[in-house]
């Protein structure tokens, strides 16, 4: 059974948004996302400064079997991104939730965050698939 | 669900991840398939490749069977336990299966037979052929479906595997040059293999390979699955059948071309007028390989296509552990050069195109 956090949100495209509390979310694929994906070997992350709305593509992850689509869950400005996932993609596999985080967005509009799934919601969601 | 080996419970308890595969439940991975990968490059990996069909050939016409049933010619092997890669076709050219032929006796004897090593997927279709072909001829075929197999692979798998039978079965070991098996106390021990890396292909009495397995493991050798197999064998330029060729392609239109005896010119095998006059008019496809420098993954299906000469289609792309950047095998005109473009999520992205293979011995090779 794959590893899914209390504390963060979830959307059902399997990306996770830890809320920071200061206005701004870190956005990652989750554990059960990226066992599906099997090993990843390039990561193709937004740019700086780029504005995204709630299901925008906001990058690729491509493993060993298949590229993926990110999607970007709130709307929001990228004010990071996780450049040592180019020379080390494969944190994507080995710390999902940690070191193998993808991007942080500036949100616009807080009141998405309503939106997203708990940890309940997206076990029960991933169970269905 | 489907056709278990005998090494299915096995694969549970080492955590192996198992699909659909052929109509066989197999292991995909038992973690990371780039772990594995990289085992059997720089140690030692074994798979189990129960699933594939051995065929005995014996008979008095054995030999002649097979030189017209596939387009390599069995009579080129010389020494007993020699293995030859060849293609069975169809009366169009087309490739019903690439398959290994052991001459499992001295070249000549009296009860000279052969051994056939033919892919799971194809099984059915294959032995039906074969059967059909064989009308007329002083020839018996024999499944051995008893039989599994495990194939340990990486530079140091002979060392590992002779160190852990001893005995006689060590003698054969140390024994076998570069593609040659011989049969040591009922079980068959072959130097060939599907990775690009020395070897061995080992079949073995269903009751006996669970235990041989284990003890495999106890000696340090990585399961490894059915990913790190596909990219094994694609950076070693090895094609596979269903990907690569089809019924639908020729072994010159397949880099297989290498495998097809022309001479002697009066050896009547099936499909040989086909292969002849493409040969003579020229101008049909190749399969070659592409090489992407920079990110992305290249992808079976894609689109290939070339300034000037027209449109290809890859038949199996990779990312390549080995080398850190993708790799694939395409399908494309006759008039292709060293450049191409590969359409890939919409756009049209830049591959050189090489002579494959692209990895031997743990080793970049192509220019």
């Amino acid at each position: 059974m794959s590893n899914v956090p209390g504390e963060l949100k979830y959307v059902s495209s399997h990306e996770w948004i830890r809320v920071e509390g200061d206005g701004t979310v870190t956005i990652g694929v989750t554990d059960h996302a990226q066992e599906a994906l099997g090993d990843v070997v390039f990561v193709e992350l937004p740019d700086m400064d780029a504005d995204v709305s709630a299901g925008d593509d906001a990058g690729v992850v491509e493993s060993v079997k298949a590229a993926s689509d990110i999607y970007a869950p709130v709307s929001g400005v990228v004010i990071a991104v996780n450049e040592d996932l180019e020379d080390a993609p494969e944190m994507v596999n080995s710390d999902p939730y940690g070191d193998g985080w993808f991007f942080k967005l500036k949100l616009t509009d807080e009141s998405e965050l309503d939106d997203l799934l708990s940890a309940d919601e997206y076990s029960a969601a991933c169970e269905e698939e | 669900m489907g056709h278990k080996t005998p090494l299915y419970e096995l694969h549970e308890s080492m955590g192996g991840k198992l699909v659909d595969f052929g109509g066989w439940d197999m292991p995909l991975h038992y973690g990371s398939q780039l772990e594995e990968h990289n085992i059997v490059r720089q140690d030692a990996g074994m798979f189990d490749v129960s699933h594939m069909t051995i065929v005995d050939v014996s008979g008095q016409e054995a030999r002649k069977y097979l030189q017209y049933l596939v387009a390599n010619d069995v009579a080129r092997l010389e020494v007993q336990g020699k293995a030859l890669y060849t293609a069975m076709l169809n009366e169009q050219g087309g490739i019903i299966d690439d398959l290994i032929i052991y001459l499992m006796t001295e070249k000549g004897c009296s009860n000279e037979w052969y051994r056939l090593v033919v892919n799971c997927a194809t099984r059915e279709k294959d032995l039906a052929w074969m059967a059909d072909r064989a009308i007329g001829f002083d020839v018996t075929l024999n499944e051995q479906p008893e039989l599994a197999m495990v194939a340990v692979q990486g530079p140091k798998a002979r060392a590992k595997v002779a160190a852990l039978l001893g005995g006689s079965r060590e003698q054969t070991i140390n024994q076998l040059s570069v593609f040659q098996g011989f049969e040591s106390e009922g079980w068959f021990i072959a130097r060939t293999g599907y990775t690009g890396e020395d070897g061995l292909e080992i079949m073995v009495p269903e009751d006996e390979v669970a235990q041989f397995w284990s003890a495999l493991a106890e000696a340090g050798v990585a399961p490894c699955g059915l990913g790190a197999r596909d990219t094994l064998r694609l950076e070693a330029g090895m094609n596979l059948y269903g990907s690569d060729m089809t019924d639908s392609v020729t072994p010159l239109e397949s880099g297989i071309a290498w495998s097809v005896a022309f001479e002697p010119a009066d050896r009547q095998f099936v499909g040989r007028d086909v292969l002849d006059q493409q040969k003579a008019n020229g101008g049909y496809d190749k399969l070659v390989g592409l090489v992407l420098e920079t990110r992305g993954v290249l992808r079976g299906h894609q689109r290939v296509i070339v300034d000037g000469v027209g449109e290809g289609e890859i038949t199996s792309g990779t990312f390549s552990p080995t080398l850190g950047f993708s790799v694939a095998l395409a399908r494309v005109p006759a008039g292709t050069g060293a450049a191409a473009k590969v359409e890939m999520r919409g756009k049209e992205i830049d591959v050189r195109v090489v002579r494959p293979p692209f990895v031997r011995n743990g080793k970049k090779v192509f220019e």
